[in-house]
């Protein structure tokens, strides 16, 4: 059965009298801190290292550790550069997810009725998602080489005339280049977890509606929608979180080209940290994309039922 | 009309429909596969044969010539590197996640504040990470050491050993435990001998997701390793450049990355939901 994890047994308030001794209270702090001091690695030292450099004046030349102000934080409001990468990062998010949902709900809705030899074709399907991302982006790459690759053939096949397509050189085909990518990867994603949560629809319900001679599409907005809705916030709540963060493709692609078009955040923040060695800078850059982030992602997860 | 002939309607409508899928699914397949038949040919192909215009669909011979390169190159050594990293890390993950989600799944530990901070850190955008990490390892000399990607991959990894293991504790019914706990089993003991074997299908499918994370990452490995523990994916990159893609090298090494992954999953597929919902859909 689909159950959004309903997380914490509720079993665990029935704990008999032995395990609140004193001896097993030590226990339960002494198995959980190996893992809390790990994860304070990336959890708090991030953090706060960023927000101290982050007030400094640091550069590759630039050793002066003296208190700096707000300047760096003063910087990021007049960076067009920054704003212009949050706004490709939100365009790419806002065009992937949706699409990704949509294919992804409608190859889930093809697979949903019984079919010999279904679980093969899941099993080939779900393959792009688990290929590193990097790879599938240099893999795109070579497929849209216009010589040597085979999508201009394909292209020119069906136009009837060559059609050559620098896909991560030209500014209008950048951006379909790195969604087919990315749509091409993660579109069975989406797809599996909608099928896993299709076919724990309530047949009888459906069989119900049927009699009473409901449409197709009433069984699927008063019936289908609301059984996998849980499921569905979950999925897009992850990809959603991927594809704010989006590097690998793109690097593999554009590497944020051409010029600065395709650059997002991460790209952005890679540069300025490891190109330009904008030591100060980048750490507020960090710093404003972890709080962001954690702040939404919380808030998210506080809202969902994942949680509970 | 006859009955036999509604119902001879019937079935043929219904079986039309059914071919009708299986065309559409067999499309799909070939769709989201062929870039990874095209990866896996050019990695066969000759130069002459990956080099021309118009493309070849498929080489004249399964020739090896392209993995043998990397082989006597000394390449293939990001391939162990990433095993090395992927597969310790995953080992530290799992046990101290696992003891970890014990505590929170048995004692609700720290309360629904400390789990959800615990599986927000799976969602920090590793670019903000890295920076301050890779500060940090400079200082303590560690960039480009196992120890340092070990310790990273596993912090990474930990939010999501924590959360799925918490959800497959939290499956076990509990009287195993307590009727071990009142033969006068320690508490370690309990864990390792009741709850440890309880778990273990869980494990193993936690195991491979967690191991996937690593061996795919390439954020982290491209800013903290250099050469001494250079990952595949980053081996991948260095092949990239203006003029000479060296194509056959990029196919080649990204096969020999692709594959251990497809097996993995391909057998773990039972968990397959589980797993990548972060435990949130139970297939």
């Amino acid at each position: 059965m689909t159950a959004v994890d309903s997380g914490i047994s509720r079993r665990s308030h029935g704990l008999n009298h032995r395990l609140s001794l004193a001896a097993d209270r030590q226990f339960k702090y002494l198995i959980i801190a190996p893992a809390i001091l790990v994860l304070l690695l990336i959890g708090l030292f991030p953090l706060i290292y960023s927000l101290v450099v982050s007030f400094q004046g640091l550069t590759m030349t630039e050793e002066d550790t003296s208190f700096a102000g707000f300047t760096n934080y003063a910087r990021l409001f007049h960076d067009l550069r920054l704003w212009q990468a949050l706004a490709h990062t939100a365009i790419i998010t806002a065009v992937a997810l949706p699409l990704e949902l949509l294919l992804g709900l409608l190859m889930a809705q093809l697979f949903v009725d019984r079919m010999p030899g279904r679980q093969i074709f899941v099993a080939l399907l779900v393959l792009p998602t688990v290929i590193s991302p990097i790879v599938a982006g240099a893999n795109w790459a070579l497929l849209f080489d216009v010589r040597f690759g085979p999508i201009t053939q394909i292209l020119s096949f069906i136009a009837g005339q060559p059609v050559t397509i620098l896909w991560t050189l030209n500014p209008y085909f950048v951006y379909p280049g790195i969604l087919i990518c990315e749509i091409w990867q993660w579109t069975p994603f989406m797809f599996l977890l909608l099928l896993a949560a299709l076919s724990n629809v309530d047949q009888s319900q459906l069989e119900a509606s049927e009699i009473d001679g409901a449409s197709y599409w009433r069984k699927f907005f008063k019936i289908v929608l609301p059984a996998i809705w849980p499921v569905m916030t979950i999925a897009c709540l992850i990809r959603a979180l991927d594809l704010v963060r989006i590097f690998d493709i793109i690097w593999a692609l554009t590497q944020g080209g051409p010029g600065t078009m395709s650059e997002t955040i991460s790209i952005y923040t890679y540069v300025q940290g490891f190109s330009d060695f904008e030591t100060s800078y980048t750490a507020a850059i960090a710093f404003l994309v972890i709080v962001l982030l954690t702040a939404i992602v919380t808030f998210a997860l506080k809202r969902m039922e994942i949680v509970r | 009309m006859s009955v036999p002939a509604v119902a001879m309607r019937r079935w043929r409508r219904r079986h039309s429909w059914l071919a009708l899928r299986y065309l559409a699914a067999i499309c799909l397949t070939v769709i989201f596969l062929f870039p990874v038949y095209w990866l896996f040919m050019i990695s066969f192909k000759t130069p002459d044969e990956i080099y021309h215009s118009p493309p070849v669909w498929y080489p004249a011979s399964l020739q090896f010539a392209n993995y043998a390169v990397l082989f006597k190159d000394g390449d293939v050594i990001a391939i162990w590197h990433s095993l090395v990293l992927a597969g310790v890390s995953t080992v530290l993950a799992l046990f101290l996640g696992t003891i970890a989600a014990y505590s929170l799944a048995r004692f609700r530990t720290g309360g629904e504040n400390l789990a959800v901070w615990i599986i927000s850190q799976r969602m920090i955008p590793p670019i903000a990470v890295v920076f301050p990490i890779f500060l940090l390892y400079v200082w303590l000399g560690w960039v480009d050491s196992y120890i340092g990607l070990i310790l990273l991959y596993t912090a990474f990894n930990l939010p999501y050993v924590i959360w799925m293991m918490r959800g497959y504790i939290a499956d076990v019914p509990m009287e195993l435990e307590e009727s071990a706990l009142v033969d006068g089993c320690s508490r370690w003991r309990v864990l390792w001998r009741v709850v440890f074997p309880m778990v273990r299908a869980g494990l193993f499918a936690t195991a491979v997701f967690t191991f996937v994370f690593a061996w795919n990452d390439f954020i982290f490995a491209l800013v903290l390793t250099r050469t001494e523990v250079i990952t595949f994916p980053v081996q991948v990159t260095h092949y990239f450049g203006g003029q000479s893609n060296f194509w056959a090298k990029i196919a080649a090494m990204s096969v020999l990355g692709t594959l251990p992954v497809f097996v993995a999953v391909t057998v773990m597929q039972r968990f397959l939901v589980r797993g990548i919902s972060l435990g949130a859909v139970k297939g």
